[in-house]
């Protein structure tokens, strides 16, 4: 509707707030009497704690005083899943750097940190797990097990009769990441004795999600615990965690009813102890013919979860994705995929952006530009050849996604055209004749977003998504509140779901108020993740606005005495006669004598839930491509060409779509060359501050150009597909494929990401050996 | 990641400061470094002495053949030009290179030079420059040799510096600057310096070591394993090359 509404390129309502630093983070609350807590961490990677001694006077916490405190669980019901219970604080064992032993409450920090620096900690140490390769079949790491496997996945298809001329088998490598918001954790709570309940502020993306894993935790009625998730400053998955310190601070802040308490999780918890994610090990084979065309795909893989289950998605998220989306966008007429999910002596792995995409993205992807150089193809014939066509749309691939939408082909035939792929050979050509090493790299893959009941309820996690709920109010002064469960922190919701309402109401976007973050005032939802929100969320608010214009138009016509009158343009109209929204708002509120008896008896206020027409997910898809500089006397790799084709489907915001893409990418970037969470054999993380921990920096990211097609989802409301993840998938497999074919006429491969300098000489070093990259 | 407690003085007058700081005291400047030292409690000194507003330490004097900046100059000082360059632009090509924007706003030349990290880009552009370093013991010490080993220099305890001598660079005399590093700002792997009389070898785990030619890096820097050795190398290569381009 104009202007405003779906489509519309509005700059985000939330940036004026943020730009100017007046945004309220969870640090940023203060309250009287506001006590700090500290926490003291293991420091080896596996041990039993034989004792923990506390200076005189201090107020230090162990497990054992926290009766009554259950474990944290988050089991799957998928066949063989291995339950992990992960104690607030370590019960007896610890199976990683940085898990939590002791909770130290003092006037400070800085004196919390001193009582944390007087503690006499017993630990008697244990042989660790810490590679998932090596340590599969043990020691294992939990009692009673017999290995360290935590899930073992089959997607059986008998391979065994494909002849195939050509057989590319690779042996691949992601990086353990961390990942690294602008905001670590942190939560502010205290008992409310008025209510006789637990009010916690906390960095969540999923404050409803969190709410029912305490109360559970915490063995209190989920009436006993408010959440509120204020401003977010970047979540990625990490604030979508139950974290051990919520459940032992909730039970402290009980214990000393009265005193708020305050924990900031800083720079050095967070990355050597937390947030870790997408440590993948691939042995990959692509059967195929003379041409390309794909005949078989067979793969093994291993991911390393680390020590627990994380609440809710659990530690079979990873692995269980890599078998059912390892084939990407292709038609794979044959398909075998093992996977492992493997227990460690590290932090749990946690769903980052992407989650498993990232990895089998680079993991396919990569591989598929090796079957290109064996069978002297073109990638990007190669990928053409095994892409469903438009009319193969909607298409049910060899796992049975369904992919609801698009024109795959069409999205790389345009990269490699706006990457001047005709010209380039003889560009590469010139270069290598001045001493250059240049290269260009593809990566096409579909993004699965906003998936439901049928698809989550499969896994037997502790939340499966359904409808969709939102609660839409018009207030007497015509104003719109919209109470949604989901959570925007960068996702720019604020302003997509104000037009979102504003295309059926018609009411001003600066008029829409929404209302988010808080489960006292919010309804029910599994919040913020898996590029839910623009379609769920999104669909919701058009279902509640849409069922207030139901009760408007009665109204308005009744007003109007016109019952032939029409809801158009935020009003209900008779010709020339109308009546706006603000004005049937006023008198249903203020001047209800106006009104029939029937009109009054329904408010305007509803709550509607939303579910897609089929709730297998909207696939937006992606083609990244990438012109790259190798130095070949340092290994420096120089990105000098960015170009993304994306559709997602009718975009609600371009701009915001754009900033998506935009994010997502600068992170893949990191993926593909620096971030990197290594751990020695003792199980101890290397890196602990960011000189160690490397995230791109905004000269390491070049301008990003985004070519938009936009296929609608048949599935969603407007046709809106998500995709908030996206950006971050390409990258690596994109990058990588143009290192690669920077090097291939040396005989030359990368195989392991981060893509780091070292690695790439190592890489230059060893011709003819596609193995294993050097350790970085 | 907070300090332990300290006793914070600041420093009025040069004096004020060298009776500050006695045992367990330490200077603190513009604090990048020690400020990330102190929050992760790898320095637990008992008083801090703030020495950033002593005068003298502040601004700069230049004579026909030298120029000399206080030891509180600010990197960003040096890059915008808000003190005299004397070297045909190569300390403000440096400071702008120096970790991002915030840090050089905050951090100094003196800082850099006291703290002796082999990677921090100052210690190894005054060596190549022949600079001179000026104490609050009155001494005065070659750039060159001052940094004696990692974060060890050739200070007595309870000395400051107080001001860095840099002797002009003929008019339109080239330089050369080469910093492997994995991204801009970061700390480097390897540094090459290249003036017209010298090659300097930075970055290298100890001190920055002046060369006569590039083949000398493997003598001159046994310590060095072979990928670190080839690193300068082609750091010092590269600032040859750029010098003479």
């Amino acid at each position: 509707m104009g202007k405003q509404g779906v489509g519309a390129p509005l700059p985000r309502r939330e940036d004026d707030r943020f730009l100017r630093g007046r945004g309220r983070y969870v640090a940023d609350i203060a309250m009287a009497g506001m006590r700090e807590v500290a926490f003291l961490r293991s420091p080896v990677a596996h041990g039993i704690v034989r004792g923990v001694r506390a200076p005189q006077g201090s107020m230090v916490f162990t497990m054992a005083d926290l009766d009554g405190v259950a474990p944290i669980r988050a089991p799957s019901a998928l066949p063989g899943f291995r339950r992990t219970d992960q104690w607030p604080l370590a019960n007896g064992r610890v199976r990683q750097v940085g898990e939590p032993i002791a909770m130290v409450v003092a006037a400070t920090r800085a004196e919390a940190e001193d009582i944390l620096d007087a503690i006499t900690l017993d630990i008697e140490e244990l042989p660790p797990a810490t590679d998932m390769l090596a340590h599969r079949a043990g020691p294992p790491i939990h009692e009673g097990w017999p290995d360290n496997v935590v899930l073992h996945s089959l997607v059986e298809d008998d391979i065994s009769g494909v002849q195939a001329p050509i057989v590319v088998r690779r042996r691949l490598r992601t990086a353990r990441q961390h990942m690294a918001p602008l905001e670590g954790r942190g939560v502010v709570a205290r008992w409310d004795t008025r209510l006789s309940q637990l009010e916690m502020h906390t960095s969540s993306q999923m404050v409803h999600v969190t709410k029912t894993g305490l109360a559970e935790c915490l063995g209190l009625p989920e009436s006993s615990v408010r959440i509120i998730s204020p401003d977010v400053g970047g979540g990625f998955g990490y604030k979508g965690i139950l974290l051990q310190e919520e459940v032992a601070i909730g039970w402290l802040a009980r214990r000393l009813e009265g005193t708020p308490l305050r924990w900031i999780e800083d720079r050095r918890e967070g990355l050597a102890g937390q947030a870790n994610c997408r440590e993948h090990h691939y042995d990959i084979t692509v059967h195929a013919d003379h041409d390309g065309t794909i005949l078989a795909l067979d793969c093994e893989a291993h991911v390393d979860v680390g020590a627990y289950s994380a609440y809710p998605f659990s530690a079979c998220l990873e692995g269980a994705q890599i078998g059912s989306i390892l084939p990407g966008p292709y038609v794979v007429p044959r398909y075998r995929c093992r996977t492992w999910s493997v227990a460690t002596n590290k932090p749990p792995i946690l769903p980052y952006r992407g989650v498993a995409r990232t990895g089998v993205c680079y993991a396919l992807e990569t591989t598929l530009d090796a079957v290109a150089r064996a069978g002297g193809l073109d990638p990007i014939a190669v990928r053409l050849r095994n892409l469903p066509g438009p009319a193969d749309m909607p298409y049910t691939n060899v796992t049975k996604k369904i992919f609801d939408s698009g024109d795959y082909p069409e999205a790389l035939r345009r990269a490699a055209e706006a990457m001047d792929r005709e010209g380039f050979a003889q560009r590469q050509r010139e270069a290598r004749d001045n001493g250059r090493l240049i290269g260009q790299g593809f990566a096409i893959f579909c993004e699965q977003g906003a998936h439901g009941t049928s698809v989550y309820h499969g896994w037997g996690i502790p939340f499966v998504p359904g409808a969709e709920p939102c609660q839409a109010r018009l207030t007497p002064d015509g104003g719109l509140e919209l109470r949604v469960g989901v959570h925007s922190h960068g996702q720019g919701m604020e302003t997509t779901l104000a037009q979102v309402a504003h295309e059926i109401l018609g009411v001003p976007v600066e008029r829409v108020w929404l209302i988010h973050g808080d489960t006292a005032l919010t309804p029910y939802s599994t919040g913020t993740w898996g590029s839910r929100c623009a379609v769920m969320a999104g669909g919701a608010v058009a279902e509640a606005c849409t069922e207030l214009r139901e009760r408007l138009l009665p109204i308005g016509r009744h007003l109007l005495q016109a019952p032939e009158a029409v809801f158009e343009d935020g009003a209900v109209r008779a010709g020339a006669a109308s009546v706006s929204v603000a004005e049937m708002a006023r008198v249903f509120h203020r001047a209800p004598q106006n009104l029939t008896e029937a009109m009054q008896a329904r408010g305007l206020e509803c709550t509607a839930g939303h579910k897609t027409m089929r709730d297998t997910g909207t696939f937006s898809y992606a083609a990244h491509a990438v012109e790259v500089e190798v130095d070949p006397a340092t290994g420096h790799v120089d990105l000098l060409r960015y170009v993304i084709v994306e559709d997602g489907g009718v975009l609600l915001n371009p701009l915001v779509a754009d900033g998506q893409v935009l994010g997502g990418t600068a992170q893949g970037i990191g993926t593909a060359l620096f971030e990197e969470m290594p751990y020695d054999a003792a199980g101890q993380p290397l890196a602990s501050t960011f000189a160690d921990y490397m995230l791109p920096g905004a000269s390491d990211v070049p301008d990003i150009e985004i070519l938009h097609m936009e296929t609608p989802s048949p599935i969603s409301r407007f046709g809106q597909k998500g995709i908030g993840e996206s950006g971050a998938i390409g990258p690596p497999a994109a990058i990588v494929n143009a290192i690669n074919d920077a090097i291939a006429h040396l005989g030359r491969e990368v195989t392991d990401i981060p893509a780091t300098p070292e690695r790439v000489l190592a890489a230059l070093a060893h011709p003819g050996r596609p193995g294993r990259g050097g350790a970085a | 990641m907070k300090p332990v407690a300290f006793e914070h003085a600041t420093a009025a007058t040069l004096d004020e400061a060298r009776a500050l700081l006695t045992t367990g005291a330490k200077p603190m400047a513009g604090g990048q470094s020690l400020g990330p030292m102190l929050n992760l409690r790898l320095v637990r000194p008992e008083r801090l002495v703030d020495i950033k507003r002593v005068p003298g330490l502040r601004g700069f004097t230049e004579t026909e053949t030298h120029l000399t900046l206080g030891a509180a100059t600010t990197h960003a000082e040096i890059e915008d030009g808000r003190v005299p360059d004397v070297t045909n632009g190569l300390m403000r090509h440096v400071a702008g290179g120096i970790a991002y924007r915030a840090v050089r706003n905050r951090g100094t030349l003196g800082g850099s030079l006291a703290h002796a990290d082999p990677a921090a880009d100052w210690p190894s552009v005054m060596a190549a420059l022949g600079a001179t370093i000026l104490t609050s013991g009155g001494r005065r010490l070659p750039a060159d040799g001052f940094l004696r080993a990692p974060f060890t220099t050739a200070l007595e305890p309870g000395e400051i510096i107080t001001a860095v001598e840099i002797p002009r660079q003929p008019p339109g005399a080239r330089w050369g600057y080469c910093k492997i590093n994995r991204k801009i700002g970061e700390f480097a792997k390897a540094i090459g310096i290249a003036t017209p009389t010298r090659l300097l070898a930075g970055a290298v785990e100890g001190p920055p070591t002046l060369l006569d030619r590039v083949e000398d890096i493997p003598a001159r820097l046994p310590w060095l394993d072979p990928a670190a050795q080839r690193l300068a190398a082609i750091a010092v290569t590269r600032a040859q090359a750029m010098r003479d381009s």
